[in-house]
């Protein structure tokens, strides 16, 4: 299938597959909206410990939002490469992406099993409920980004990947971005307000 | 209109500088975190960083400043909404806490 074949434009002359990404992300805003709202109304509100002063490891985050901010930064150098066509450094870029994610999914395993281990699960109290499933659903994202840019690093590296499939390489990139994004707001707004 | 506009996507020189202000962004938040002086005015030091980087990273890193404004209604329709829903909560909630408290002080007055 040639690339004109491929990409079906709108009436507006846009790329329907970007369009409709961008309305996917739109939805997304709606989902954790909700998380975060959820967490800031219950906050405060726990009746026992551990309370997030107790327990939230701040130089330890700080580190994760680097990685993640840095994988971002990954992330348009891939997409810069496919456009031009230098497959090298794509693969190259991708790789350190999907890396730089698996290190964040690490931390966040690693910071999960010491908060259960200091005695916070989802049951413990509001504060334990709504900080796991806020940014257990954040991890989920991570997760399903890091598989999207693994399997495109297998493309680059079957040589599939050139300039006709910018647009594929920009959505995976949007997603991408909106999960640093949502992790910018979580990083704020949970472990540096408390 | 194409639908994608490649040429007009920053060069890796923005990018570069984008991560360079969002790195020092976060240096500045967590220093805010940590310095005694700027408690007093750390909610709405951490919100505008906070805000500032997520702007960084959706107009430069996701193209929004230059790709369709159409993207960016779809985009931020949502996220509008989101806030005012979020705001409303935290209204409606804290708010009534608030609106009680008033209202037990009062009666006690009286």
């Amino acid at each position: 299938m040639t690339h004109a074949a491929a990409v079906h434009h709108t009436s507006m002359g846009l790329d329907s597959r970007k369009m409709a990404f961008w309305a996917f992300i739109g939805s997304e805003c709606l989902l954790f909206g909700s998380l975060i709202s959820t967490y800031l109304i219950y906050k405060g509100k726990s009746v026992v410990g551990p309370y997030p002063h107790d327990i939230l490891n701040i130089p330890f985050t700080s580190v994760s939002t680097f990685d993640l901010l840095m994988s971002s930064l990954m992330m348009v150098l891939a997409l810069a490469a496919v456009q031009r066509g230098d497959l090298k450094w794509a693969k190259i870029w991708l790789f350190a992406t999907a890396f730089l994610g698996i290190l964040f999914l690490g931390g966040q395993v690693y910071e999960f099993s010491s908060f259960v281990r200091e005695g916070l699960t989802l049951q413990t109290n509001l504060f334990g409920c709504t900080f796991f499933v806020l940014t257990g659903t954040h991890g989920a994202h991570v997760t399903v980004g890091v598989l999207w840019l693994l399997t495109l690093w297998v493309r680059a590296l079957q040589g599939k990947l050139g300039p006709a499939q910018a647009v594929t390489v920009e959505i995976s990139g949007l997603y991408w971005h909106f999960v640093d994004v949502v992790w910018i707001v979580i990083f704020t707004l949970v472990y540096l307000i408390q | 209109m194409p639908e994608t506009r490649e040429h007009d996507h920053p060069n890796v020189g923005t990018y570069l500088r984008v991560a360079a202000i969002l790195v020092i962004l976060t240096v500045l938040e967590v220093g805010v975190f940590y310095v005694p002086a700027f408690h007093a005015v750390l909610v709405p030091t951490l919100l505008a960083l906070s805000a500032v980087k997520f702007a960084l990273v959706v107009l430069f890193y996701m193209h929004l400043k230059m790709d369709s404004r159409f993207f960016s209604f779809l985009f931020g329709g949502p996220l509008l909404l989101a806030v005012v829903v979020l705001v409303a909560l935290l209204f409606l909630f804290f708010g009534q806490f608030t609106l009680r408290g008033a209202g037990v002080a009062g009666g006690g007055g009286g």
